[in-house]
């Protein structure tokens, strides 16, 4: 973020201004923290306390109860975690490798065909994949892919690879020719240049490119309540709404917080943890 | 989404290398037409058809297309409300986030501090959120009950996610907690970009705040106005999970967004064909208002 000279002159001047500046803040701020901070802190809570009326506002006595329930594997939502994981990561290795070789194509050559490929590679971006679910559904059970996993992770790929070509493309181009020509000339291979030369130029890309595969398959919601039908199937949010239905009728809020929380923490990690990489992809249009 | 890319650097290379780069865009381009480019077409094909989930399609032409605007009132309503919905929320998030863009412009760690924790509940999905509102706003174990009866407030919560306007209130609520940052961060770019001096000129001047923020501000971030506007319209036209999730489109699917109604047609009743030719309708419509605004903003910023 850039930042401007502090106008220490205008402060001087408006003490008040500034007092009712910080006030403002910190209001805002707990608004914005208080839904998170709370349902954090009565994932903590005994199963006793979330049965009071009224309930409390904060826990009374800590517990890791509801934390030690989560890993049971009757509860069903390791095993959900473990499908959301699976379908994240092999979506961000799929996306990385697939739009990092198309981001070399676009970037490096032109060839017959190249810029009405890469128009059709941009269309993407115009086409939420929300209305392609019905004909997608159709195409998936043709291929045997749906119910499955794998099918799963192939549609969040291909959805992730307009924004991520489009980035990889630019990164590639960017690189000027002198670099590669002395390295062929040094005798290096093409795959050798690719490899040693071309991707540790391209890494902040690969990562911008990786953040949001991973976030966007992470939180992915609509698709996999259409494409995955079995239980043991369910991808963490899927398996959250089941568990917000409630078996008889009845909700475990234990649980289900905890596992609402269990699946906004790879997200606040990776805000927290890779802000610059997260926000400049935010700038290039990654998240809408 | 800006699509200037990077010039490509024409080197002199030789034509017969060409073929590892249509080698290394092979698999996306696969990947592209099985997923995106096949999808598309079949869907035209399927909107002219009677598909259910496992019989024969049989070709009805533009019955399905007829249908949506005649007897299918609910898909009308649909349509009506999430227009609704969107005219709402869109000046909401943008008056909010443009206040709060203001608000963190200062200088200043402080300001950088207030900037991520507004920003940080946009980073967790739709999904996330509308589990943790509904936690919140829930009678029997949610803060809010909480809050009320510690103070000997008995507040009625029952209605607030059966009923129409309050379950839209709490939708808007939870909407608004997640993305205002998202959108203060964008326009905070946008606002980093008006010349110091220009402003301090127009204050010299004689012009007051408003003044201030309406001719010089605002003109001058137009193409970021655009942007946030593109996002926000096109994200709420889209809506699904915080209405699936939240009011579940109660009453009597008077709380049914356009995507909702399509997931309810194609995958629970399984009318695919149907399904189909009502997402051809949203696609238009999603086109036609991003031409729209993209036309505004290439019509504004010729002015300049």
């Amino acid at each position: 973020m850039k930042t401007e000279p502090l106008s220490s002159r205008r402060l001087r001047r408006k003490p008040f201004v500034s007092v009712w500046w910080w006030v403002t803040g910190i209001v805002l701020s707990s608004l914005f923290l208080i839904p998170l901070v709370t349902m954090l802190l009565s994932t903590f809570k005994s199963r006793t306390e979330l049965g009071m009326k009224p309930p409390t506002l904060l826990p009374r006595e800590l517990t890791l109860d509801n934390w030690q329930r989560l890993f049971d594997p009757s509860a069903g939502l390791i095993q959900s975690t473990m499908n959301s994981a699976i379908v994240s990561l092999g979506t961000v290795a799929l996306t990385v490798v697939v739009s990092a070789l198309a981001g070399y194509g676009f970037g490096r050559f032109r060839f017959r065909g190249s810029g009405v490929l890469f128009f059709v590679v941009l269309a993407g971006l115009m086409v939420p994949f929300t209305v392609l679910l019905t004909p997608l559904l159709v195409v998936l059970r043709g291929m045997g892919l749906s119910n499955n996993l794998f099918g799963v992770m192939l549609v969040y790929t291909v959805y992730q690879l307009p924004f991520c070509i489009f980035i990889m493309r630019n990164a590639f181009s960017g690189i000027p020719n002198e670099i590669e020509e002395a390295a062929l000339m040094d005798g290096c291979t093409r795959v050798g240049v690719f490899r040693r030369i071309f991707i540790p130029l391209v890494i902040p890309g690969i990562v911008t490119s990786a953040i949001f595969a991973f976030l966007n398959s992470w939180n992915e919601f609509l698709a996999a309540l259409v494409l995955l039908t079995d239980q043991e199937k369910f991808t963490l949010p899927i398996m959250l709404a089941v568990r917000q239905v409630g078996k008889f009728g009845t909700v475990d809020w234990g649980l289900l917080d905890t596992g609402i929380v269990v699946s906004m923490i790879p997200c606040l990690l990776i805000f927290f943890l890779l802000q610059r990489y997260y926000v400049s992809g935010i700038f290039s249009g990654a998240a809408k | 989404m800006s699509v200037d890319a990077v010039p490509i650097r024409r080197s002199r290379r030789r034509r017969s290398d060409s073929w590892i780069g249509v080698a290394s865009i092979s698999p996306a381009i696969l990947l592209i037409t099985v997923l995106f480019v096949v999808p598309l077409v079949l869907m035209l094909w399927m909107s002219l058809n009677n598909w259910s989930f496992l019989g024969k399609p049989t070709f009805i032409g533009l019955e399905n297309y007829v249908r949506a605007f005649t007897t299918d009132t609910t898909f009308v309503n649909s349509i009506v409300f999430t227009l609704v919905y969107t005219v709402i929320i869109t000046p909401i998030l943008f008056v909010g986030g443009l206040a709060l863009a203001l608000f963190v412009k200062r200088p200043g760690k402080a300001s950088g501090l207030f900037r991520t924790i507004f920003f940080t509940p946009y980073v967790v999905g739709f999904a996330a959120a509308s589990f943790l509102w509904l936690w919140f706003v829930n009678d029997s174990v949610g803060p809010i009950s909480a809050a009320t009866s510690a103070f000997g407030i008995d507040l009625d919560q029952t209605s607030w996610l059966v009923e129409k306007w309050p379950g839209l209130v709490v939708v808007i609520t939870m909407v608004t907690w997640k993305v205002i940052g998202f959108q203060m961060i964008l326009l905070l770019s946008g606002l980093q970009g008006v010349p110091e001096e220009l402003l301090e000129a127009a204050a010299i001047d004689g012009a007051g705040w408003f003044r201030r923020l309406f001719s010089v501000i605002l003109p001058l971030m137009k193409p970021t106005v655009i942007m946030v506007l593109v996002f926000s319209i096109s994200g709420s036209l889209l809506a699904f999970e915080q209405f699936f999730l939240i009011t579940t489109g109660r009453p009597n699917n008077e709380t049914i967004t356009a995507v909702y109604w399509i997931y309810n047609v194609s995958f629970t009743k399984f009318e695919l064909g149907y399904g189909a030719a009502l997402s051809v309708v949203m696609l238009v419509l999603l086109l036609v208002v991003t031409a729209i605004q993209l036309k505004f903003l290439k019509g504004r910023s010729d002015e300049d």
